[in-house]
């Protein structure tokens, strides 16, 4: 052949440019976090570096050299609603259909750090998670599951430390030693302050309480998970903001997964020196967006869902939790329950993306995105430390105006159709057949505020009373705070009667509304 | 806040979130979209009680309150509102909802005397437009 072969990249450019068939409409081709997507990468989007391996520094490809090889995720899904005989049938139905882990859902009051006979828990009970007052209701919740063989997912953060208690109380009365259990507290308290707004102590001796969590179980507890950094916090910090709306470009999750363990990994032994290579490496659970579902033509949550949890699978997740179809309307029931667990059973079994660690690893578009993101997080990060640090940002309201900023912006887009949502402002249909939903019944509410002043007349008035006092001291004082709270637990002082006794000392938080 | 222009006066919408749930994403979407409609936002903040709320229309002379919960308390808090203002003699209060609200709840909900629901997925100018009726000259 004498004709010297043209650059195919400069054909392919050529034909691209001068093509008649392309898309009129005007959909966003940006990620939603904002990143620009080009048509096409090729290997010219490569980045030059060592070829990077699963279980080596900085664990872009994964923490363990096996993958899913060597071990599926945790299928634990989150859950719990009414009472805590309710939430431990539905955690045996879940265990029962093959899940693997549990994760437990509280209800507002819980989470809020009050019993149900608080006047500001009315109707509040159970509706969207299970009430727990005290170690009674978490005695129910686990009766018949043994914790030395399961591991448990906590998601609760003022309160954490309470919460723990009363499940090493539980599983002190099964028998199984503190160094048995496995299990997970989200004890993430910063992100209260950012986004989920569940807090309740000032900033300061909120972190004391995790400190303390942490200090405690490094010594008694030590295959616990002290804290779960929430994925909203990455979202924050890593790229923009926007990445809270969570359901951006799948692939761009896949990224954003490899891009914070790359992260993760460079900070803990670069900027904070850690030596033990365990703390080198991000372990991460992932949550399907609930934000991504919608009432309308709900069935189609199940596809989002699969669509989304695929991608927290080729990111490398540790544990997943799938939401249920019907989530945007109710807490699941039964059926949804298992049919969204069943959705990572098939992803799992019957996919085949498994048999391959990181399976996009080298792919031009997922190499390149994985840099991008990770420069625009090193850039967030950059801004909050000119802003002081992470407590002086929340102070300033500037995560809150970023978030509010993005959701804003994101919502214009969708009124003006640059992003389409099926079945809201596209492809909607007129008529609707509604779906059945769990309802609460109202009457758990008042069995509840029965069942949490029972506890209160049945117990040692004189050693609780002794437990909260000793607490109290200890508080103003600098001792750890958790043998005292796991013996205030145990005399069964309530959740509400702990957070009190500690808000007589921290104060409450309160936050300038930003809008 | 300027009293020099205004020679309609604009409308004043008290926005609240009841209830102990902190998701104020939607309230916040909503309070921006009513101030570029050219309303007067006061938005109380989180975890406000059917009292609080009712006080602060009052004593910022609100003609509408719109409430937002995600936790599913909205069967309680929301007619608790209503009655509170019954209570205050301000029924001329008009008070709106939204959030995570089943189709049934709503028409229970109206029954008790709110007076619109906004469901997931709302366009925000359908907000707007349901306002736009209820003041034709705002």
């Amino acid at each position: 052949m004498k004709v010297r072969a043209r650059d195919p990249h400069q054909v392919w450019r050529e034909e691209f440019e001068s093509s008649r068939t392309k898309r009129t409409d005007n959909i966003e081709t940006s990620t939603i976090s904002g990143v620009p997507v080009k048509p096409l990468y090729t290997s010219d989007d490569l980045p030059v570096r060592a070829e990077e391996m699963p279980g080596q520094y900085p664990y872009t490809r994964g923490i363990h050299p096996t993958g899913y090889r060597g071990r599926l995720w945790t299928m634990r899904q989150f859950s719990g609603f009414a009472t805590a005989e309710e939430t431990n049938k539905r955690y045996k139905y879940l265990l029962a259909n093959g899940q693997t882990g549990l994760s437990v859902a509280f209800d507002m009051p819980t989470l809020m750090g009050q019993d149900s006979d608080a006047p500001t828990s009315r109707g509040e009970i159970g509706h969207c998670g299970v009430a727990v007052d005290s170690l009674a209701d978490m005695e129910t919740l686990f009766d018949g599951i043994p914790l030395g063989d399961i591991t448990t997912s906590m998601t609760i953060n003022s309160p954490a430390a309470i919460l723990l208690c009363m499940y090493l109380a539980v599983a002190e009365k099964q028998g199984v030693p503190f160094k048995k259990l496995g299990g997970t507290l989200q004890n993430d308290i910063l992100k209260e302050f950012i986004a989920q707004k569940e807090f309740i102590f000032p900033p300061e001796p909120s972190m004391r309480l995790v400190v303390d969590s942490i200090e405690y179980c490094a010594a008694e507890v030590p295959k616990w998970n002290t804290i779960s950094i929430s994925g909203y916090h990455i979202r924050e910090a890593g790229s923009t903001a926007a990445q809270e709306l969570a359901f951006t470009l799948a692939v761009e999750e896949i990224a954003k997964f490899r891009a914070a363990r790359r992260i993760w990994a460079r900070w803990m032994r670069e900027k904070y020196g850690a030596q033990d290579e365990r703390s080198w490496k991000l372990r991460f659970h992932t949550q399907t967006a609930g934000v991504s579902l919608t009432a309308q033509q709900p069935e189609l949550n199940i596809a989002r869902t699969a669509l989304e949890a695929l991608s927290a699978v080729l990111g490398g997740t540790q544990s997943l939790h799938t939401n249920a179809m019907d989530e945007v309307l109710a807490l699941p029931t039964d059926d949804s329950a298992r049919l969204a667990l069943r959705t990572q059973q098939l992803i799992a079994y019957e996919t085949g993306v498994v048999n391959t660690i990181d399976p996009l690893g080298g792919s031009y578009f997922i190499e390149s995105l994985t840099d991008e993101i990770e420069r625009q997080a090193e850039a967030y990060f950059r801004r909050i430390e000119e802003l002081g640090g992470v407590i002086p940002a929340i102070e300033a309201g500037f995560f809150q105006k970023e978030i509010a900023d993005a959701a804003f912006r994101y919502q214009q887009e969708l009124e003006q159709k640059r992003r389409i949502m099926i079945g809201v402002n596209d492809f909607t249909v007129d008529e609707e057949a509604p779906i059945e939903i769990l309802r609460i019944d109202p009457k758990l509410e008042a069995q509840q505020v029965e069942r949490v002043r029972a506890v209160r007349a049945r117990r040692d008035q004189a050693r609780c009373e002794a437990a909260l006092n000793r607490l109290r001291t200890a508080a103003a004082g600098s001792d750890n705070l958790m043998p005292h709270i796991l013996e205030a637990v145990k005399a069964y002082a309530t959740e509400g009667e702990i957070m009190n006794t500690l808000i007589d000392v921290f104060g409450v938080y309160t936050e300038k509304a930003v809008i | 806040m300027s009293p020099a222009k205004a020679p309609a006066k604009p409308v004043r919408i008290l926005l609240a979130k009841v209830g102990l749930d902190g998701h104020d994403r939607g309230v916040k979407v909503v309070a921006r979209a009513l101030r570029d409609a050219g309303y007067e936002v006061i938005y109380t903040g989180l975890r406000q009680t059917p009292e609080m709320v009712v006080d602060a229309a009052l004593q910022e002379d609100a003609q509408v309150i719109g409430l937002s919960l995600h936790s599913g308390a909205h069967m309680t808090l929301f007619p608790a509102v209503v009655s509170e203002l019954k209570k205050k003699n301000a029924t001329d209060i008009i008070v709106f909802g939204g959030g995570i609200i089943p189709d049934d709840d709503v028409e229970e909900l109206k029954k008790q005397g709110v007076a619109e629901l906004f469901t997931p997925g709302t366009p925000l100018q359908d907000i707007v437009e349901w306002l736009r009726k209820r003041f034709p000259s705002s």
